[in-house]
């Protein structure tokens, strides 16, 4: 045990070491001091101030939830104001000292790469992270002295968890921000993926806390972990010393883009028939994981949908089977046998689900790409608690879903899996290659699937949507 | 100490380093010469496992730097293109936290930085802000941190430019006092006097190739030709005939009052020469080997290569 200890402690050292130099750096610039010292002291006084006029205000009123809901709301805004410097210390990190000459000498010691990059987090996270507690404190103290109640310690240690958490998200976001850009310039001009998100986040927090929901707020806390797990890992994946050094110039190389897209496309094949065989098969045989954990979210989508269906407590619709007949008749007339248009109209809305599936998993290392299909089969779970409690026969939905849903379904987890392995893809250590070379090959690996498979068989599934389910139910109810 | 085999690097289409194939031995002074632009940060830069190569292979005091390169880097002492200094820090701060970052005990770094900081004159200047530093001050203390861990291959890019010539001569005797141990150094310079001062082995680096490797010596001879000799004599040479000299030996110029000759294999013609000039009366005054600098080679071998590119 104290082995284990003493050789971490030598692991780590060097992280140390980093993290020191950087904050007696910090401690020495006086366009970091400042603020920090303003954001500390001056501005919790003001906020103190301020909480204290509004709560003699709104008592007047006998408004005295108001006053409740303020204290903790301005104990969080008085926490997050010091943290926002962080965000300035690690977007210059790493792109800071390549600008400046120095990244070079450090590459050049045996420092490991997560070593050099700990070092950065812990530099950027606490020094703001101290001033904002010390900032709550005086906050607090203030309010104290003045005899306002402060929150209890369950509010208080979660504002300060969540302060925590918020600032090590930004920093490691910022971090990685840091490694990858070529200029600071470039890197506040990428901030504003990070300030955007953080201040939409704040905001969605201070709905919370007035509406009083603070269990909730538990589960920011933890949804804020796991991103910030997710973009250590990412940012470590991806820090390259070589990239470091090397890259110069902010130029989109769209033609290097395109052409290693079309290579990882192809994947070296000279004819469709391998083209299927050699690159899109493997490509979905190392979809497997992912696909088990796709249905498995489906399922989970689908008996969430029917929880949800007895949490709201809607009455069930009553089933008529002569009404859904007429509705039958109706579409039927709109939709006849072999007819394009309402098979392409449900075939593109079908794609632009699972484009938004990419969309939104581009942005969230894949994990976001889930909530189209797992809202969807929640939805199913909906329908089928409401029309079946309603005495819809169980069997007539299944045949209402099944006969294309036997497709879709497998090819809508399929093209969700897809994106998930792409998110999988970008967080995950590449030796020898760039972010953008990792996400272009993560995009050409989905645009196989989606290209071979998903929109094809997409193609069929709606084509029995639209000529054979109705049909099929219409037969059931005439028989 | 250093191999390298095929060793090329290239960025996207771009071949920035193509086959460099070099092998110095232990104690050993390398300088890769060549323009900018030719590659010779990108090959120190692969030396020190920053960058990978993209084919090839090279072995730093016995590490691979692609397999090894914790190891690689930890016993390569590097001068980096730019010094890269903490402007906030003072020198000995600076230096104590590499000495950490290479895993030295602080009185042993601190001891070490004292030695040096005295040696290279900036004692007196150790606790003052690296942002107040001159160039050439700011130069002398990044070869300080590229010493400090007493590194057995060291690896300088341009270790005295922005250097006054008093700095440049104490960094250059403080290189011929550290190579006598055995200490493997690479240099990579566009001060020809500096190579030709230090250089056991000079290779000539263009467009990522290497285009030549030898001694100074034996570049000169190979680039330029034998040696050349000149007399200098106490009358007029007008009106003498030169005939009857050893085969291998060319008159090469001649002016009012000196010859100038190529001699192939000096030891044993140099005495033929002189014997020929006395008998045919001419007194000599001296008789010497004309300097030819490593400039000229180096010029004569970029000029040889961009001809054979053109060729080719």
């Amino acid at each position: 045990m104290v082995n284990s200890l003493r050789s971490l402690h030598k692991q780590v050292e060097p992280a140390f070491v980093i993290a020191e130099r950087e904050v007696r750096d910090q401690i020495r610039d006086w366009r970091i001091i400042f603020p920090v010292l303003g954001l500390t002291i001056f501005f919790p006084f003001f906020m103190n101030f301020t909480a204290r006029q509004i709560l003699g205000f709104v008592q007047q009123y006998g408004a005295d939830i108001i006053a409740d809901r303020l204290v903790p709301f301005l104990l969080m805004i008085v926490g997050f104001f010091p943290i926002s410097v962080s965000l300035v210390i690690a977007l210059e990190s790493f792109v800071g000292e390549k600008e400046r000459g120095s990244i070079e000498p450090l590459l050049n010691t045996p420092l490991e790469d997560w070593q050099l990059y700990l070092g950065k987090l812990w530099a950027a996270t606490v020094p703001p992270l101290l001033a904002s507690y010390l900032g709550m404190t005086v906050y607090l103290v203030g309010l104290m002295r003045k005899g306002v109640t402060i929150p209890g310690p369950d509010l208080l240690i979660l504002i300060v968890l969540l302060t925590s958490v918020q600032a090590v998200v930004m920093v490691a976001g910022a971090v990685v921000v840091s490694s990858q850009a070529t200029s600071i310039r470039a890197a506040n001009l990428l901030a504003s993926f990070i300030i955007i998100p953080v201040a939409l986040l704040i905001q969605g927090e201070s709905v919370v806390m007035f509406w009083g929901d603070y269990k909730s707020l538990w589960w920011i806390v933890i949804g804020l972990v796991v991103l910030t797990v997710l973009l250590v890992r990412v940012g470590l994946a991806h820090f390259q010393r070589e990239e470091l050094l090397g890259r110069e110039i902010d130029v989109l190389n769209i033609r290097w883009m395109l052409k290693l897209f079309w290579e990882t496309f192809k994947g070296g094949a000279s004819s469709l028939e391998e083209w299927y065989r050699h690159s899109l098969f493997p490509t979905v045989k190392g979809l497997i994981k992912p696909f088990i954990i796709v249905t498995l979210l489906a399922v989970v989508g689908f008996l969430a949908g029917i929880r949800m269906m007895d949490l709201v407590d809607l009455p069930a619709m009553q089933f008529s089977p002569e009404k859904l007949r007429t509705q039958l008749d109706l579409l039927l007339q709109n939709w006849p046998l072999f007819s394009v248009r309402p098979m392409l109209g449900i075939w593109w809305q079908n794609v632009r689900v699972l484009l938004l599936a990419m969309a939104l998993g581009s942005i969230s290392l894949g994990i976001f790409g889930v909530l189209p299909l797992f809202t969807t089969m929640g939805t199913v779970g909906f329908l089928f608690e409401l029309l079946t409690k309603g005495g819809f026969p169980v069997g007539s939905f299944l045949l209402l879903i099944l006969p294309h849903g036997v497709v879709e379904i497998p090819v809508a987890i399929l093209a969700t899996a897809a994106v998930l392995k792409a998110g999988a893809i970008i967080a995950t250590p590449t030796t020898g290659k760039t972010v953008s070379e990792v996400m272009v090959i993560s995009l050409a690996e989905w645009s196989k699937v989606m290209v071979g498979l998903v929109i094809p068989l997409l193609l069929i599934a709606a084509g029995i949507e639209a000529w054979a389910t109705p049909r099929l139910m219409l037969l059931l109810f005439h028989l | 100490m250093i191999f390298t085999e095929d060793l090329t690097k290239h960025f996207d289409d771009f071949v920035a380093v193509d086959g460099i194939h070099l092998d110095v031995p232990v104690g050993k002074v390398l300088v890769l010469l060549g323009p900018n632009g030719a590659g010779k940060t990108t090959t120190v830069r692969m030396l020190t496992s920053i960058l990978t190569p993209t084919r090839g292979r090279a072995i730093v005091a016995g590490y691979d730097v692609v397999r090894q390169a914790k190891e690689v880097r930890r016993v390569v002492g590097v001068l980096t293109e730019h010094q890269g200094l903490y402007n906030r820090m003072n020198a000995l701060e600076y230096l104590d936290f590499y000495g950490r970052l290479y895993g030295l005990d602080t009185p042993l770094a601190r001891q070490r930085s004292k030695q040096f900081l005295e040696q290279f004159g900036l004692d007196s200047v150790a606790k003052k802000r690296l942002g107040e530093y001159s160039k050439g001050m700011r130069q002398k203390l990044a070869l300080v941190r590229a010493l400090l861990h007493e590194p057995p291959v060291l690896l300088l890019d341009e270790p005295t430019s922005a250097m006054d010539p008093e700095s440049s001569r104490m960094v250059r005797d403080a290189i011929r006092s550290l190579r006598s141990g055995d200490r493997t150094f690479v240099l990579c310079t566009h001060n020809l006097a500096e190579a030709e001062e230090l250089a056991d082995q000079v290779a000539i680096i263009r467009r990522g190739r290497i285009i030549s490797n030898e001694s100074p010596e034996q570049l000169k001879r190979d680039l330029l030709g034998p040696t050349e000799y000149e007399a200098r004599l106490a009358r007029s040479v007008n009106g003498w005939q030169p005939y009857g000299f050893p085969q291998e030996v060319v008159l090469t110029a001649r002016g009012e009052d000196w010859l100038r000759f190529q001699v192939k294999d000096p030891l044993n013609n140099n005495p033929l020469l002189l014997r020929k000039l006395l008998n045919d009366q001419l007194e000599v005054l001296s008789f010497q080997e004309v300097p030819r600098s490593l400039e000229k080679a180096y010029l004569e071998a970029v000029s040889r290569a961009a001809k054979e590119e053109q060729g080719g």
